[in-house]
């Protein structure tokens, strides 16, 4: 792998330190601070933030724009974006959007079902899927070419990124699926929130075998539970999430003031063996509305402080 | 088959109770099959509509008939010589026979007394699913035979996406996941290998984002 963008986040994984991601949730209205806030809170903590797209279909003030808010407080944005609400045309014209603002990380996603949002009765699109977004950036900036053919000019130099769920079933081709992505053009990997370790790092052994590692760079995604019934919550109802008694167990069994604490403790002991496993090539924080806590979850991880330019 | 829905008779009240002399016309193909818009559901329409025009104290006429097919103008043509005599039609066909019948008598209004849902099979009976929704370019010989257009959420042609759990889609747990499906049947086969190539980017011109439709086949064509 070598270095193709001016992405930071590309240069810190080229140089062999751990990356360290977090990401931050639009607001439901226009007012900025709700995202220049929780960004100030974490900036120094992280060599990059994604801006969630329209997650789980409830309608936000967009990626595009929380992200060049970022870029403008000198902050290193990836852009998520989705397949469901936006056409190849729309997909290329928000790319070259968010390139005219050099913003150099994408996160190439389908997206959650418009059934779980604000609007359960809307269309969705999916005129391409998440894995052929991974290749139309590639070719708009690897080609310099629209996806219809034409030239682009000043073409968008963006690292490329996707999602991996190594608890989704089936199982079995959870790593040929990251084969495909990796064949796709993806270059990073952001994977969902690991509660099962064990599985996670059969994953990863089952990428290793096959020389995956050394293809794309793998952030393990984590996210702190604030409470049990958080802890349950992602367990029952979040499709794809593996969630082992145990740790229920574990959140259950200390008293509800003290549960933010466990939370946040089972995160960080989940960072610290995952910096053992090999390939795992930094980590993605996920503190759904809980921002203030990813700068002591960085620090007891010891990955603090981050590389300066 | 093309499987449709009975109207709440509510709803065929609200667009009939003005008329005096209303056809109701079934059709003998897939609505016959799915049970929404055959000969017997003409019957249970009409003696609905019946008991509620009595209720009201309204006179009105209200005769039935079933057509072989109300997408071919030659059945259409059976009631030419009667259709005269009312001043509405109620067509049970699917979407494709209202409109036709529509379209040939023109002057005479014609509401759907179904909802037409999809092209699918009888599971069983009173289980009907979808299977194709007319793309125009078929896949099926890359994907084990089992659509992912009308069979995945988010019509994945790369799938599955994260939500797949315990071979059920995220939307649903009543609901197969098309793509754990497709993995099964690709083992199944011995070609899971297929699995890692990746599907291009669809052509979608030929399904409805190309506009309206039409087959033309000049070496049948009269």
């Amino acid at each position: 792998m070598s270095v193709k963008t001016p992405s930071r986040l590309e240069k810190i994984l080229d140089s062999g330190q751990l990356a360290v991601t977090s990401e931050c949730g639009p607001p439901r209205g226009s007012d900025p601070e709700a995202i220049t806030k929780k960004a100030k809170m974490i900036r120094n903590y992280v060599d990059a933030i994604n801006i969630t797209d329209n997650q789980t279909s409830v309608t936000r003030l967009c990626s595009l724009a929380a992200c060049i808010h970022l870029k403008l407080m000198g902050i290193e944005p990836t852009l998520q974006m989705v397949v469901r609400d936006r056409n190849r045309i729309a997909l290329q014209s928000d790319i070259l959007g968010a390139a005219s603002f050099d913003i150099h990380n994408i996160l190439c996603l389908s997206g959650d079902h418009q059934k779980f949002g604000d609007c359960p009765q809307g269309q969705n699109v999916f005129d391409i899927d998440s894995m052929q977004l991974i290749q139309t950036v590639r070719h708009m900036r690897d080609e310099g070419k629209f996806l219809g053919g034409d030239d682009i000019q000043r073409p968008p130099q963006m690292f490329v990124g996707a999602a991996a769920n190594p608890f989704a079933d089936p199982f079995e081709i959870r790593v040929p699926r990251l084969a495909k992505k990796v064949a796709a053009g993806a270059e990073f990997i952001q994977t969902q929130c690991i509660y099962n370790l064990d599985k996670f790092e059969l994953w990863m052994k089952q990428a290793r075998d096959r020389g995956l590692h050394e293809k794309i760079y793998i952030l393990a995604g984590v996210t702190p539970f604030k409470s049990v019934g958080m802890a349950k919550y992602m367990k029952n109802r979040v499709p794809g999430m593996d969630v082992p008694d145990d740790v229920v167990k574990r959140m259950a069994g200390v008293p509800k003031e003290k549960q933010p604490e466990e939370g946040i403790a089972i995160c960080v002991e989940t960072i610290q063996r995952l910096k053992e496993c090999e390939g795992v090539r930094g980590f993605h924080i996920m503190a759904i509305e809980w921002e203030e806590k990813v700068p002591e979850i960085v620090e007891r991880s010891g990955l603090y402080p981050r590389p300066r330019d | 088959m093309i499987i449709a829905e009975k109207k709440p008779i509510e709803e065929v009240i609200e667009m009939v109770k003005d008329f005096r002399k209303i056809l109701i016309v079934g059709c003998n193909e897939c609505v016959t099959v799915c049970e929404a818009g055959g000969k017997r559901e003409v019957a249970v329409l009409a003696s609905s509509l019946r008991m509620y025009f009595m209720n009201q104290g309204k006179d009105t006429q209200i005769d039935e008939v079933t057509l072989e097919r109300q997408c071919d103008r030659e059945y259409l043509e059976e009631i030419r010589n009667r259709i005269e005599q009312y001043d509405v039609v109620i067509s049970l066909a699917c979407g494709v026979g209202v409109q036709f019948l529509a379209e040939t008598y023109s002057r005479f209004p014609v509401y759907p007394g179904v909802n037409t849902c999809f092209m699918g099979v009888t599971e069983e009976r009173g289980v009907w699913s979808e299977r194709c929704q007319g793309c125009g370019q078929c896949i099926l010989g890359s994907t084990g035979g089992i659509c992912p257009i009308s069979r995945c959420a988010k019509r994945l042609l790369n799938g599955p996406c994260g939500g797949s759990t315990k071979g059920k889609c995220e939307i649903s747990k009543d609901l197969d996941c098309a793509w754990q499906l497709i993995i099964d049947r690709l083992k199944e086969l011995d070609r899971l290998d297929e699995y890692e190539q990746i599907a291009p980017i669809k052509d979608w011109s030929t399904e409805r984002a190309g506009g309206p439709r039409r087959v033309v086949r000049e070496d049948v064509r009269q």
